[in-house]
């Protein structure tokens, strides 16, 4: 185990201060002819911090348009520091990232900062979720009409809800393009759905009740309990609409017949 | 192709990587899907493209399509830069999985990895960090090199790094240790030119010495890239291994007299940041191409008839 322990010993002091710019370089690290190693060691921190923020600016894009390159690039190292990834694929990186901004306090006039990180998760979650087909609009009509609120859907991988209670969608949307931004007037609470009913990521904004009514279905719900569940949350729930928009959307990837 | 889709070369690790004439001549270029359209359009005859596993090891979506389409018209190398084969802990067993999993898919013209490491104590640094030469980190890389090429039934070449630093406690050199690597595991090497430079520069050695210590008889891909610019402590010259430009006229030099030397090999521009266009990344293996045909194909045909 001796032997063992040394050998670990030069990644774990060489890694120490990779995030942590109080620390020196280990004893261990040289340069040829006894030249200084300070400037050297930091092409490695610099390496490190830098291609992190990058990844996080790449999975945030709209979060980094909206605050600014500085500003994003400042917060983003804070959370590098406190939540370096612990996985080798980046693009599985900056989960805490969200919950991360909401206690930000630079971030604290911008509440509805992190639904808009939320919404950009779930879009790289969605580009990378694994492929299978979307259910065809005609799948409903094949149903049984009596049999129809006890069948169950089975979620697409892509699917992914996203509740906010700004308008968040509208957020995500202006700033997630090049396009330009104009001033956002609505205060109102946007629920997003994000899915892949193709080849590409689709982010909408769902109507009232459709929140619920998609996570019921998702959660293994049966189609009438889901039903019930978005009347009760929203009167004005349109089901006839909202099954369409599942449809076309491609929340669902199979039909799974009630028990 | 045929040694690299084999095992043979890990049972026989003395035996040199020898490649069909015309697949060594093979010249490539980083992929990048920004240049798809443009590839499509107006590609790389007689060419090939790599891309890092990592970047497609997600389930499904765009990344795989995109892969695919590409995989249609063009060989491929894939090409690993976060297994830590150079790290003293453990290989992620779900990471060598994934690894795995995507070489059976796309079955690539060559696999690759790196003498680094990259995670440890559970964090992902996403860069690749120097270990020391010594017994017990060669009894290591071995080790771990062994057990990908367990798990993916072939054999991996290994890069030689860019380095900014030295370890006090190495005791080999690094061409001894890559030399030692390669004759116990069986595992070619792919010799990255501009990282010879880059170090060469950083540590104050010089690059051809460098090279003819270099075990070049199995080296089975060369990788050349652009490197830039820093000042170290002492305001003299550090370059950067930045793989975000053309690349300069020694390394076309050094990268000249390798293939004088060993004939062509298959040979891949790197370029992973600031992205040209791609009539600039495809120039760039042209002007690869140009030197392999006017240096290294003539010595290809000498060294056959002497077989």
């Amino acid at each position: 185990m001796k032997s063992e322990n040394r050998l670990c010993e030069y990644a774990a002091a060489f890694a120490a201060g990779l995030t942590d710019p109080s620390m020196v370089a280990p004893d261990d690290v040289v340069a040829t002819s006894g030249k200084g190693v300070i400037k050297r060691y930091n092409v490695y921190r610099n390496n490190v911090t830098v291609s992190l923020i990058d990844a996080l600016a790449a999975i945030y894009p709209a979060v980094q348009r909206i605050t600014g390159v500085e500003f994003f690039r400042a917060m983003a190292r804070f959370h590098i520091r406190v939540t370096p990834p612990a996985s080798a694929l980046l693009f599985e990186y900056g989960r805490d990232f969200p919950a991360f901004i909401e206690s930000y306090e630079y971030s604290r006039d911008m509440p509805w900062l992190a639904d808009t990180a939320r919404i950009e998760r779930a879009w790289l979650d969605a580009y990378h979720a694994a492929d299978q087909p979307v259910l065809a609009t005609e799948a409903l009509g094949t149903i049984e009409p009596t049999l129809l609120a006890s069948v169950h859907f089975k979620a697409h991988p892509a699917a992914r809800i996203v509740r906010s209670p700004y308008p968040a969608v509208a957020i995500f949307a202006m700033n997630r393009t090049d396009g330009p931004v104009s001033p956002l007037c609505s205060s109102e609470p946007e629920d997003a759905l994000v899915t892949r009913p193709e080849q590409d990521v689709v982010v909408s904004r769902l109507p009232p009740g459709g929140a619920t009514f998609l996570i019921s279905l998702v959660e293994g719900a049966s189609l009438g309990e889901a039903v019930a569940a978005a009347f009760q949350e929203a009167p004005s729930f349109d089901l006839q609409a909202n099954l369409a928009g599942m449809i076309s959307a491609g929340v669902f990837t199979a039909i799974e017949h009630g028990d | 192709m045929d040694d690299f889709t084999g095992t043979t070369a890990v049972d026989e690790p003395d035996r040199p990587f020898q490649m069909k004439p015309g697949a060594q001549a093979i010249v490539g270029t980083s992929f990048k899907h920004e240049h798809l359209p443009a590839i499509l359009a107006d590609g790389l005859k007689d060419g090939f493209f790599e891309v890092h596993a990592e970047n497609y090891m997600g389930a499904g979506g765009p990344p795989h399509r995109v892969l695919s389409a590409i995989r249609k018209d063009y060989p491929i190398s894939i090409h690993g830069v976060c297994m830590s084969i150079g790290g003293p802990a453990t290989l992620d067993l779900t990471h060598l999985a994934r690894f795995r999993d995507l070489v059976v898919r796309y079955e690539p013209m060559l696999v690759s990895e790196h003498l680094a490491w990259s995670s440890h104590g559970g964090t992902f640094f996403n860069d690749l960090l120097p270990l020391p030469y010594t017994k017990d980190t060669l009894d290591k890389v071995c080790a771990h090199i062994d057990q990908v090429q367990e798990a993916i039934r072939r054999p991996i070449l290994l890069e030689n790094p860019s380095t900014y630093v030295a370890f006090a406690s190495s005791t080999m050199s690094e061409t001894d240790f890559i030399r030692e690597v390669s004759q116990r595991t069986g595992c070619g090497l792919l010799l990255d030119v501009n990282n010879v430079f880059v170090s060469a520069n950083n540590h104050g050695f010089s690059a051809s010495a460098y090279l003819a210590d270099f075990p070049l008889a199995h080296v089975g891909q060369i990788h050349l890239a652009g490197h830039s610019e820093q000042l170290d402590d002492e305001n003299e010259l550090l370059l950067i291994d930045s793989h975000d430009r053309v690349i300069s006229d020694s390394v076309w030099t050094l990268y000249r007299d390798v293939v004088s030397g060993i004939g062509p090999r298959p040979t891949l521009i790197e370029w992973d940041s600031n992205l040209p266009d791609w009539p600039v990344l495809r120039a760039q293996a042209g002007t690869a191409r140009r030197i392999t045909t006017e240096h290294g194909i003539a010595l290809a045909g000498e060294l056959s008839h002497e077989v």
